[in-house]
């Protein structure tokens, strides 16, 4: 068989697995927004010991790898958490590790962006007579989620190929998938050529997607934050 | 692989934190040094590559440059971890080409981050102003002597601050070797973490993640500390060496 | 009063028919111009008439569309010539100075003789001091670009084109980023350079430098020369009316 009938033969059960690694980037740069923003807002407004337990776990996901935080929620949790009688799934596990560490970095994205418009803005909505909340939700917010478009596409790009480490959890994401075949056939150097192929793809076209939507929303000024991988 | 055997404790407390530091030892003794030698491998590789990647992706002809654009969207658009089981288990099994584990993540994460650092370099060479160059064609310098003797020096030492994100980076992708089989610091965890498991119970499974990630956070504090310096070492009054966003 | 030191009649530059254009934009309509040995001429005109490409044509930085240029024997424009020995030769200073960051003072003016002509580091550095006590500064020999004023800057600018012993300087607006109390300093040591009798093609604005040293003056507009002559007859009796214009306003900027 050729390589290219073998690759259209193996892509129905990798496509399949392709959905879960999108369910799962999805869902889990969508807990890494919520939690990142508030971090964000937190070492910003927040009050000193707030600002430094924010600092303290922006840091700690931050530094340490992104496997070791996997590990630690799927492994080193679940004694604790039995006792309270939850279970975790690999993909639960797989979304909260990729989740709290994904909003470690979207918490300094915003903060810049937060940052880099702060004082004029918020004066002149004091001013106005709007409190602190609600200048933050009217005036603060919505500009900062402009600013932070392009240093967000890089970070759903970073999840999208970080995923892959639920390969760790056993969560059929493609990866995983991708090594079962491989493991099966003995083609496997053409299976993970596939699996890259694959990726690669995913990463072109939300890259391209995500362009499109910087120059819509594109404000000169605040670029990408530090570049993730 | 033997590592000396774990004494069970008989359900003290006390006994179970000395065996877990015990068995933590290998962590230090040879998870480290494994991971220290994987991260500078790589990065040694990365550069050695990466360099005259950005060079020829600047000075070069435009199908030359295409090539290099290609090479770098290649590398860093697929997961580091596909790339190594790519190479280890892929040139394994369909080619016969046994490669040792240490190697093949070498040669995976190298060329991964090869195409990171070419972007990194390329970034600093095109910062360095126009007016450079000029002034030094305007003196009679060859090209090449106006890049090696003008824009390099300045190159360099603006890549240093994305460089040690790189390092950084680079140090917690080590964690994926794990995947192949070598036993850095990630790998020894999850080996440790298995012995545990059955010597002591669960519970102490959370300890040893944190212990591994506080490991991990020193090395990379380590490490800053050391390309900090080097940057200090290398400055140049007014010369800026930080790029426009950083906090 | 116009330099005293008169040329010797030996021709340095000759630019013939110079045209150059940027996409849509003409910017050089066939300019052609000839400086003896020792002359000092300046180039005054509205921003944007092509005074800065003509210059950079002068020493291939920029590459003319038609027109050729020779500085002595040498044509510049040639393609095979080896136009790294032709720049040697060219002093070029920039209005935006260009002087390499990552280097002293000293450095910077030491690495053309050290790179480009091959000295060592010892006689390249003696020459070097030299250079800098010529522009009077000596002893800022170890400061970084950044540490110094602009017009500090610029002399170090100036100092680093004479080390090479250039046959002809290229002065491409030297005041025009310098705040208005450092341009004197700036002026002084070009003067004293017209008056060492070096041949210079400088593009400025500074009347007063243009009615000390210059032999002639070449009032450029849209990409032509429109007229020159010797700044006592430009100033007294010029024949353009564009050219008179121009002066005048010149005049009220900057109350010459």
């Amino acid at each position: 068989m050729g390589f290219v009938e073998f690759a259209r033969s193996i892509l129905p059960e990798l496509i399949a697995a392709t959905g879960t690694t999108l369910e799962l980037t999805v869902c889990a740069i969508a807990l890494g927004f919520g939690v990142g923003v508030t971090l964000a807002l937190l070492r910003v407004y927040g009050a000193k010991p707030l600002r430094v337990a924010a600092g303290a776990y922006i840091h700690f996901f931050r530094g340490t790898p992104l496997l070791a935080q996997l590990l630690l929620v799927y492994y080193g949790l679940p004694p604790y958490l039995s006792m309270v009688g939850i279970r975790l799934s690999p993909l639960v596990a797989a979304v909260i590790g990729l989740g709290l560490n994904s909003a470690a970095y979207q918490a300094e994205y915003f903060r810049g962006a937060i940052q880099s418009i702060e004082s004029g803005q918020m004066l002149a909505a004091r001013a106005v007579g709007m409190s602190r909340l609600k200048a933050v939700r009217y005036i603060i917010m919505p500009q900062a989620l402009r600013l932070v478009v392009p240093a967000w596409s890089n970070e759903l790009i970073y999840s999208i190929k970080y995923s892959s480490l639920a390969y760790f959890l056993t969560l059929k994401e493609l990866t995983f998938v991708g090594k079962r075949l491989a493991m099966r056939s003995a083609r496997t150097f053409e299976v993970y050529l596939v699996v890259a192929a694959i990726y690669l793809v995913i990463v072109v076209i939300v890259s391209r997607l995500l362009a499109l939507l910087e120059r819509r929303v594109s404000v000169p000024g605040l670029g990408a934050g530090r570049g993730r991988r | 692989m033997e590592r000396g055997t774990l004494r069970v404790s008989q359900g003290t407390k006390g006994g179970g934190v000395e065996t877990i530091l015990q068995s933590l030892q290998p962590l230090i003794v040879k998870g480290v040094p494994l991971t220290i030698a994987l991260t500078l491998g790589l990065l040694g590789m990365g550069l050695a590559l990466g360099f005259p990647l950005a060079f020829a992706q600047v000075y070069g002809y435009r199908p030359l440059r295409w090539l290099c654009a290609t090479y770098e969207q290649t590398f860093r658009g697929i997961p580091a971890l596909v790339l190594i089981l790519l190479f280890h288990s892929g040139l394994a099994l369909s080619f016969h080409i046994l490669l040792p584990a240490f190697v093949s993540a070498l040669i995976a994460l190298g060329l991964r981050s090869s195409a990171y650092q070419s972007q990194i370099f390329r970034g600093a060479i095109q910062s360095v102003s126009e007016g450079q160059m000029l002034a030094a064609r305007s003196l009679g310098m060859s090209k090449l002597q106006a890049i090696r003797h003008i824009i390099l020096p300045q190159a360099l030492r603006l890549s240093i601050p994305s460089w040690t994100n790189e390092f950084s980076s680079v140090l917690k992708d080590t964690s994926l070797a794990s995947a192949i089989g070598v036993v850095e610091l990630a790998k020894e965890g999850t080996l440790i973490m298995t012995r545990i498991q059955h010597a002591l119970g669960a519970r102490w499974i959370l300890a040893i993640w944190l212990v591994v990630s506080i490991i991990y956070l020193v090395l990379t504090a380590l490490g800053n500390r050391g390309l900090g310096f080097l940057e200090n070492r290398l400055r140049i009054p007014g010369f800026e060496t930080r790029g426009k966003v950083e906090r | 009063m116009s330099n005293p030191v008169r040329a010797d009649g030996e021709i340095v530059l000759r630019v013939e028919d110079l045209h150059k254009a940027y996409a849509d934009n003409q910017v050089l309509r066939g300019v052609s111009l000839r400086l003896l040995k020792g002359e000092t001429k300046v180039v005054i005109g509205p921003s944007g008439t092509g005074k800065s490409t003509l210059l950079r044509c002068i020493n291939a930085l920029s590459v003319p569309d038609r027109g050729r240029v020779w500085l002595e024997e040498t044509e510049v424009t040639d393609r095979h010539v080896d136009i790294n020995k032709v720049r040697a030769k060219i002093g070029f200073v920039f209005q935006s100075f260009n002087l390499f960051s990552h280097l002293t003072a000293l450095h910077n003016v030491r690495i053309g003789p050290m790179r480009v002509r091959g000295m060592s580091k010892a006689e390249a550095g003696r020459l070097a001091m030299e250079e800098l006590e010529r522009v009077g500064l000596a002893d800022k020999a170890s400061a970084y670009p950044a540490e110094l004023s602009g017009g500090q800057k610029q002399r170090v600018s100036i100092a680093r084109a004479l080390a090479m012993f250039p046959t002809l300087i290229l002065f491409d607006e030297p005041t025009s980023a310098l705040d208005p109390e450092l341009i004197g300093e700036v002026l002084e040591v070009m003067i004293g350079l017209a008056k060492d009798g070096m041949t210079m093609l400088v593009v400025s604005h500074e009347m007063g430098f243009a009615r000390a040293v210059a032999d002639e003056i070449l009032f450029m507009e849209h990409g032509g020369i429109v007229e020159q002559a010797p700044p006592e007859r430009l100033f007294a009796r010029p024949e353009n009316e564009r050219t008179a214009q121009f002066l005048r306003k010149l005049t009220e900027l900057y109350g010459e």
